[in-house]
C-alpha cells in the first residue's frame, strides 16, 4: 500500500516537472501561464496524496487554498493578457 | 475493499494526468496545449480527490475533499476559459495544422 503511493507520489511529482518545463521554456506569455494553471492543479493532487499517505486531514485544507489562489491569479494574469484594467 | 477503491481512483486520476501533461508538453499550439491540459487535469484530480474520500469515509477530511471537488471543477474551467480569450485578444496566432477559426467571425 504505501510502496504504491509512494510511486503514485512520484509520478505526480514528475508531472509537475513536466509544468515546469513548460513554464520556463514556453514560447509565448499565455504558454507560462497555461503551465501555471495546470501546477496548480496538480499540487492539489499532490497535497491529496500527501493526506493520505500521512492521514492527516490539514493537507487538504492547503489544497483548497491553493486552487482559489491559483484561480485569482490565472483571472489577474488573464486580465492583464487582454489588455484592460483590473475593474473593468 | 476500501482502500482497493481508493487506490484503484487514484490510479484512474494520475493516468488522466499523466495524458493531460503529455499534452501539454507535445501539441503544438497554446490553443491545444491548454484544451487538452486543463480537461484531463481537472478530471484526474477530481478523481483523486473522490480516491481520498472513499479512503477516509465521512469524516473531517473526506467532507474537505467534498467541498474541494466542486470548486475545483468551477474555478479551473472560469480560469481556463478567462485565460484563452486573454491569449486570443492578445494576439496569439493558431499553429499551423488548425483549419477553423469560429471566434474570429463571432467577435466581429
Amino acid at each position: 500500500m504505501t510502496d504504491y503511493l509512494d510511486i503514485l507520489l512520484y509520478v505526480q511529482i514528475a508531472l509537475s516537472g513536466v509544468c515546469m518545463y513548460r513554464i520556463i521554456r514556453g514560447p509565448t506569455i499565455p504558454d507560462r501561464m497555461v503551465g501555471i494553471d495546470i501546477f496548480g492543479i496538480l499540487v492539489v493532487g499532490i497535497c491529496a496524496i500527501l493526506a493520505i499517505q500521512t492521514e492527516r486531514s490539514f493537507i487538504l485544507d492547503i489544497g483548497i487554498a491553493w486552487i482559489i489562489l491559483s484561480f485569482i491569479g490565472t483571472i489577474t494574469l488573464a486580465k492583464y493578457l487582454s489588455g484592460k484594467k483590473l475593474n473593468e | 475493499m476500501n482502500n482497493m477503491a481508493s487506490l484503484v481512483l487514484l490510479s484512474i486520476g494520475i493516468l488522466f494526468n499523466l495524458f493531460g501533461c503529455i499534452g501539454l508538453l507535445r501539441l503544438p499550439d497554446v490553443y491545444n496545449r491548454l484544451q487538452a491540459a486543463t480537461k484531463c487535469v481537472t478530471l484526474g484530480t477530481c478523481s483523486i480527490l473522490a480516491g481520498v474520500l472513499l479512503h477516509f469515509g465521512i469524516s473531517d477530511a473526506g467532507i474537505k475533499a467534498i467541498i474541494a471537488i466542486p470548486i475545483l471543477f468551477f474555478t479551473s474551467t472560469v480560469a481556463a476559459h478567462a485565460l484563452i480569450r486573454g491569449a486570443y485578444q492578445f494576439g496569439i496566432k493558431l499553429g499551423d495544422k488548425s483549419i477553423k477559426d469560429d471566434y474570429k467571425d463571432a467577435v466581429k
